[in-house]
């Protein structure tokens, strides 16, 4: 069982690395929303102080479901995917290794990079630690829920939309906890509450979403 | 009490009854709509059954 | 299953279902019209002015049970959804989305006289409060499933995938309406509470109730025609739609 997710995770990114453009793509989307926020509010540090959590987490958010196309979009165009239905191995395990190096590739660099970005809009060196734990806990539940929107409109017409007006509601709890736990943390009420639910909700999408994921490929793919 | 002071709801006529007339009107939209949505299903249905009948003809004479 | 009298899974399929829809439908239009008469004398004739907001409250006849309607269509859609992925009854399927376009227009409804009973009351159209905003990812919720059946030819994908997107919103709900509610008393945004009721006189209650019951009535009403389409529309090549298209001439 996990020989077969280890497999899957180590062949994703030896795809992955194979085409470092998509990964760089999206890591200057990314890079480049965060910054057009200044030019589009005005460079007051104050201003930019309060809004950067929010900010870098729409941005996140909105740069790994630019990538979501590629989660299952390569394998589906050449029949891999019809093979891995067939694998003995139970679908939703392999669909969890592909997430993972789904996220190693697209969810880790920009929390990687979110620092930097929150260095120019003046966030402190607590805000700062407080903005990349609730990035590494919330961009594996982002890339996990966004996989069933994935699986749901592999090979539908203007599917890279469509996804996004299915899975954008579904992401506003993380969210909300993600820039919440930042900004508490400014207020001076801690970022415990914010994290630690967070960190259920990952949870609850490392259990749910692979299961939902795989039945969505299996509706698609039939 | 008089029908005009009725309709201005004590000043807030606008607010109620454009609530309740945009309700009103969707839900009267909403039946039109399944009407002539009906209506276009039953026609094409009916094209398609009259084409299916003269294929049959058709096949029945040769 | 045959012990208990009547065969329910004789219902469940398109074919009785179609006729039995069609004569149910006028039962269900003509209570959602009486009780929607009564409804609205009670509200605008019976209950009296309210002390604190004048005659604007009378908005809420319309409102709330808009609310509430937005709120159970979503969640019986998904239980259609789920028992159309599970038994594989076409019938279930048909429902769920035949209840969607109903579901969002009750959203839109809730929206929208939300919005104008804030107006003259908190003098603003829309406050980030945590039960408006909840309604509004409702009706974003409501357009992603809608634009994803849409989006799909094959109607049986179609149906399953929207199905399986239904279960997870409706699982995925709760989560939002909690997160929504902790945001909102995170940022103390909108000082207004409207979560303390305001004493409601007894017709009111009435009033609200009989309304309530109108808008279920129009919404199986409206239900069922739309499902007696997409029957139609999916069961096309079936001998009994030929049956039915013989009568309809």
């Amino acid at each position: 069982m996990l020989a077969a997710l280890r497999c899957m995770v180590m062949r994703d990114l030896v795809l992955a690395v194979r085409r470092v453009s998509d990964v760089l793509t999206t890591l200057f989307f990314f890079v480049i929303v965060v910054s057009l926020f200044p030019l589009g509010v005005g460079p007051e540090m104050e201003m930019l102080r309060t809004i950067a959590p929010g900010v870098v987490w729409v941005a996140a958010i909105l740069a790994s479901m630019l990538a979501l196309g590629r989660l299952f979009g390569h394998d589906y165009g050449d029949g891999t995917l019809e093979q891995m239905l067939l694998a003995p191995q139970p679908l939703a395990l392999l669909v969890l290794g592909k997430v993972l190096a789904h996220w190693l590739v697209t969810g880790l660099p920009l929390v990687l990079m979110a620092p930097l970005l929150g260095l120019q809009f003046g966030l402190d060196t607590v805000a700062l630690e407080v903005l990349v734990i609730s990035l590494l806990l919330g961009t594996p539940a982002i890339s996990l829920i966004g996989a069933v929107g994935a699986a749901l409109t592999l090979g539908v017409r203007g599917g890279g939309v469509l996804v996004s007006l299915l899975v954008l509601p579904l992401y506003i709890p993380v969210l909300i906890f993600g820039a919440g736990a930042v900004e508490a943390e400014a207020a001076g009420l801690g970022a415990g509450g914010h994290l630690s639910l967070l960190g259920a909700i990952a949870v609850l999408a490392l259990c749910f979403a692979p299961l939902a994921a795989a039945a969505a490929l299996r509706i698609s793919l039939e | 009490m008089s029908w005009s002071e009725f309709f201005a709801m004590g000043g807030y006529g606008v607010y109620v009854w454009g609530s309740y007339g945009v309700a009103a009107l969707l839900m009267v939209l909403e039946v039109l709509w399944v009407k002539r949505r009906r209506r276009t299903i039953l026609r094409r249905l009916g094209r398609i059954n009259q084409m299916g009948a003269v294929k049959v003809e058709h096949e029945a004479e040769t | 299953m045959s012990t208990a009298g009547i065969n329910w899974f004789k219902y469940s399929s398109p074919a009785t279902f179609y006729p039995l829809a069609g004569r149910m439908i006028p039962w269900f239009a003509a209570l959602a019209v009486v009780s929607a008469v009564a409804g609205l004398y009670l509200g605008f004739f019976v209950a009296p002015p309210d002390y604190q907001q004048g005659d604007a409250y009378r908005i809420m006849f319309i409102h709330v049970p808009a609310a509430w309607m937005s709120m159970f269509i979503y969640v019986v859609m998904a239980g259609y959804a789920a028992l159309g992925l599970i038994f594989n009854t076409r019938l279930s399927a048909m429902m769920a989305s035949a209840l969607a376009p109903t579901g969002a227009m009750f959203t839109f409804l809730a929206l929208w006289t939300g919005a104008l009973w804030g107006k003259p009351m908190w003098g603003t159209w829309w406050v980030w409060d945590a039960r408006l905003t909840s309604e509004l990812i409702l009706l974003f919720l409501y357009i992603g499933y809608m634009s994803l059946e849409a989006a799909i030819d094959d109607p049986r994908r179609a149906s399953r995938a929207s199905g399986l997107l239904a279960i997870v919103g409706v699982v995925n709900v709760p989560i939002i309406y909690y997160s929504v509610q902790w945001w909102n008393t995170l940022h103390q945004g909108a000082s207004i509470s409207f979560d303390k009721a305001p004493t409601m006189a007894a017709t009111m209650l009435a009033a609200l109730l009989v309304m309530t019951f109108a808008c279920w009535m129009y919404a199986i009403a409206i239900v069922l025609m739309r499902v007696r389409n997409i029957i139609l529309e999916r069961e096309r090549h079936s001998e009994w739609v030929m049956g039915v298209l013989e009568e309809e001439k």
